[in-house]
């Protein structure tokens, strides 16, 4: 027998990340700057809407290259009028993995702080410059930092920091990155994700200039905010043994009974006591007496237990069908619209709601494949690659879209707008959701209601054509009858066909 | 010599009324604030019934409406009163015109037909409506048959009005167009009418003066015989009292020309005086294929699907049409009124004609 001595060495968070950044989005310069974008936004609109600020926020991307050896290097700047970040957080918040104040059990965009570092890591490595970072919490000083991350050791570097007094007690962040880059590729998405975050997010203000100088501009359409999630227990049916085990580590109660009702989502008196007998735990045991075994086996029976109530949906934030709607039409000025909300469902104890949105004409592009164009968000986060992948997109596939009068190729889009307190990602990239079945069904249902509602309107539409159509027929051919007949009948006055035509109408109804 | 009184003037004013009573009903039900409706004898094929006592096809009691409230009617309403107002306009001038004729005369008054076969299928409505054949109201077919024999007509069209004309004074026979049909029969000294299908014999018959020697008024029939024809044999047979004699190929679309003049077509079920029930058809008959020694041809499949189908069909009943179909169906032989020919080019006047006139008369 040989001993194999090996070196065993532990990587820091930020060294996974930079020996992983293609998980994040970053894996070349086109989808890179795409997402350096797109986490620096959603960090800006998680500062703003749950604080109940409209959103006002620039991104500037400009190019740095000078000549032609450098192509490709940008840098980027990203301004909000969110809540700001306290000075002496500003450090780890922009320059430390894992650091985050999104660790709770309420629906927001990120979860982790990992985006906007992973950006800023992404720009270190590239450019080797530093991220360049401006905020203020409204009160009396506004910060300025000039970080790098130490990634061997996943810490901040504080290369620079500068005070200055905020008189006009100015609250946002602002944030400066250099990074490599591919424009002229990432733009058709990047301006894809800003019409799309447009939509789901219609009281923001966004405004993006490109390194050509080009300004897109999207401006606030309504000024009434989706009402804030409020945060929320975890229910039995989404809990695994590492949770438990913290969760039996921190608890205060003394017996089984309090430690069910008082820390799980949706736990009575009453359901607590059927659910420890269908598990065979006496009520009144201590909950830190539990053996790691027992802790496996209570945990096996929530999963099993049929009595718990479904999670409610307090703790998410969809959109609603009035903004739904609204961000439809600002951004697409259909001919025809139609939102509706599902009913919160549950999948494996996480609540979710699905919202469907269906849009016709006007703006519609149409696709030149024919399909009809599918928007897809994720806790208002807009979806923009690897759309095949999707359960929203397999859903409208299966659908029978002839039974709802569609013809291919008619400017048609689907809205899917998937809010949960975990979305069930297929995969780390975060650009697919997975098909839950719970999911693709209320997907469907809120696809088939909102296209039953375009089937009517086009069914109208189609009859008014008709019916205009017969109308001219009648004004074309009564004349001819009433002026033949009467040279015919040797009369010398053409009788009066107005009534007659009237009656045409009046047939229509209309 | 007879002195005839005929009908043609009357018959252009009864149509002319009828044409106006159309045009005063639209305008009624207009000016009454109502959609045109008209009525008429539906032409499908399960309203088509032969009658034996009219020995001809006629219309049953179905009826279709046309109404101009109706978005599927009111293009062919239009049609129908545009129809009726062009021919009115053409019978009042004593214009004549033909099918194509009116089909682009449509045109000009923006009432357009999609084809030929729309704008046909308008007349043949209008025909049902007035009972009246479109000849009538002075659209005429483009073929053209002759006639030549001892007749006097008066014509009665424009120009030459009250002149006259003797039917022998052109060696080709005259033609039979719109003048012609629409002339007064004034005198004849003939006795009978022989019909034949072909030009070539119709000038032999000229020649060999077959017109004298039987006493006859010799009518081209140039194949299946034009209804102006048709219509002109059976004013010869109800206005003069001439017997009809036809003579066509032996074979059974010879005898379908014959059949035609004699009790119409299924086509013309909504017309009266088009047929010539006691005309005759006088040969060429299978029988005589054997009985002259004539020159023949096998019978193609298509005649023995044509003979077939005349077989079952209710105008064949009787002689001499079941005799003859089963003797065609016996010898499978078929030929032409040319292969008396075989014997000498007068044989069929000086021995054939003589002996089949005598037969039926």
């Amino acid at each position: 027998m040989r001993v194999i001595s090996q070196a065993f060495q532990e990587i820091s968070p930020a060294d996974f990340f930079y020996r992983n950044r293609e998980i994040a989005g970053f894996s070349n310069p086109s989808k890179a700057v795409f997402s350096a974008i797109r986490e620096l936004v959603e960090n800006s609109l998680d500062a703003t809407e749950p604080f109940g600020i409209l959103p006002d926020i620039y991104i500037r991307l400009s190019s740095t290259s000078n000549n032609e050896v450098e192509e490709g290097f940008y840098s980027l700047i990203v301004e909000d009028n969110g809540i700001g970040i306290p000075g002496e957080h500003i450090p780890h918040a922009f320059c430390q993995f894992l650091f985050s104040s999104k660790y709770r059990l309420r629906q927001s965009r990120g979860t982790f702080g990992l985006g906007g570092t992973m950006a800023i890591l992404y720009g270190q490595v590239t450019t080797n410059k530093p991220v360049r970072v401006v905020s203020s919490t409204g009160d009396q000083k506004i910060y300025e930092f000039l970080l790098m991350i130490d990634i061997e050791r996943n810490r901040p570097i504080i290369l620079g920091k500068k005070t200055y007094n905020n008189d006009e007690q100015w609250h946002g962040t602002i944030v400066e990155i250099s990074l490599e880059g591919d424009y002229p590729r990432a733009k058709p998405k990047i301006v894809d994700y800003l019409k799309q975050t447009a939509i789901a997010n219609p009281y923001a203000n966004i405004m993006f200039v490109d390194p050509r100088g080009r300004l897109y501009k999207f401006e606030r359409t309504m000024s009434t905010l989706p009402p804030q999630p409020k945060e929320t227990l975890p229910h039995p049916h989404g809990v695994d043994v590492e949770t438990m085990h913290r969760m039996v580590r921190a608890t205060q109660c003394k017996t089984l009974i309090d430690f069910l009702e008082k820390h799980f989502h949706r736990v009575g008196r009453q359901t607590a006591r059927s659910f420890l007998e269908f598990a065979g735990f006496p009520e009144d045991m201590d909950p830190k007496a539990l053996k790691p075994e027992e802790i496996v086996r209570l945990v096996q029976a929530m999963r099993s237990f049929n009595g718990f109530l479904p999670p409610d949906a307090s703790c998410l934030s969809p959109l609603g069908e009035e903004i739904l709607k609204a961000g439809i039409v600002k951004e697409l000025e259909p001919e025809f619209v139609a939102v509706t909300q599902r009913k919160p469902s549950a999948y494996s104890g996480h609540p979710f709601i699905v919202e469907v949105g269906i849009a016709y004409g006007g703006k519609v592009p149409v696709r030149d494949d024919g399909d009809i164009t599918l928007y897809r968000f994720a806790n208002k986060i807009p979806l923009v690659y690897d759309e095949s992948g999707d359960v929203s997109w397999k859903v409208i596939k299966s659908i029978e879209w002839r039974r709802y009068g569609v013809e291919p190729g008619m400017p048609l889009a689907v809205i899917v707008h998937i809010c949960s307190t975990k979305v069930p990602w297929k995969t780390v990239g975060k650009e697919m959701i997975a098909d839950r079945p719970e999911i693709s069904h209320e997907i469907l249902y809120g696809i088939r209601e909102v296209a039953r509602k375009l089937k009517l309107y086009l069914s109208r539409k189609e009859k008014a054509k008709h019916e205009k159509a017969r109308l001219s027929v009648f004004a074309k051919y009564l004349p001819k009858i009433a002026e033949f007949s009467t040279k015919l009948a040797g009369e010398k006055n053409v009788p009066d066909i107005k009534g007659l035509l009237r009656r045409v109408r009046r047939l229509e109804g209309d | 010599m007879r002195e005839i009184s005929s009908s043609t003037r009357e018959r252009r004013k009864e149509v002319l009324l009828r044409l106006e009573n159309f045009g005063r009903e639209i305008y009624k039900q207009i000016e009454e604030g109502f959609f045109p409706k008209i009525i008429m004898p539906s032409r499908s094929t399960d309203n088509i019934f032969y009658d034996p006592s009219l020995r001809q096809y006629v219309l049953g009691n179905k009826r279709k409406r046309r109404s101009a409230g109706n978005i599927r009617h009111i293009r062919s309403v239009t049609q129908l009163v545009w129809m009726a107002y062009f021919v009115h306009e053409l019978t009042l001038n004593q214009k004549t015109s033909t099918l194509r004729d009116v089909f682009y005369s449509a045109q000009a008054y923006d009432v357009p037909f999609e084809s030929q076969d729309e704008s046909d299928n308008i007349i043949t409505d209008l025909e049902s409506i007035l009972g009246y054949a479109r000849e009538d109201f002075n659209v005429f077919p483009e073929e053209r048959s002759a006639v030549f024999g001892d007749l006097t007509i008066e014509y009665t069209v424009p120009n030459y009005e009250g002149r006259r004309l003797n039917l022998t004074s052109h060696p080709d026979g005259v033609m039979i167009g719109p003048a012609l049909t629409s002339a007064e029969f004034i005198e004849t000294s003939a006795d009978k009418v022989i019909a034949i299908e072909k030009g070539g014999l119709f000038t032999r018959f000229i020649e060999e003066r077959v017109h004298e020697r039987f006493n006859a008024i010799l009518v081209l029939l140039g194949g299946q015989a034009p209804r102006s024809t048709r219509y002109l044999i059976r004013r010869l047979n109800h206005e003069l009292g001439l017997p009809v004699y036809i003579f066509t190929d032996a074979d059974p679309w010879g005898m379908h020309i014959a059949m035609v003049i004699i009790s119409g077509s299924a086509n013309a079920a909504h017309l009266r005086d088009l047929t010539t029930p006691d005309a005759k058809w006088a040969g060429v008959w299978a029988s005589d294929i054997v009985k002259y020694k004539l020159p023949s041809e096998k019978l193609d499949d298509i005649d023995v699907k044509r003979l077939n189908e005349l077989a079952r069909d209710t105008r064949y009943k009787g002689d001499p049409w079941q005799r003859e179909l089963n003797m065609f169906m016996k010898i499978q032989r078929k030929c032409e009124l040319e292969a008396f020919s075989r014997y000498g080019l007068t044989h069929i006047v000086d021995k054939y004609l003589p002996e089949r006139l005598g037969e039926l008369e």
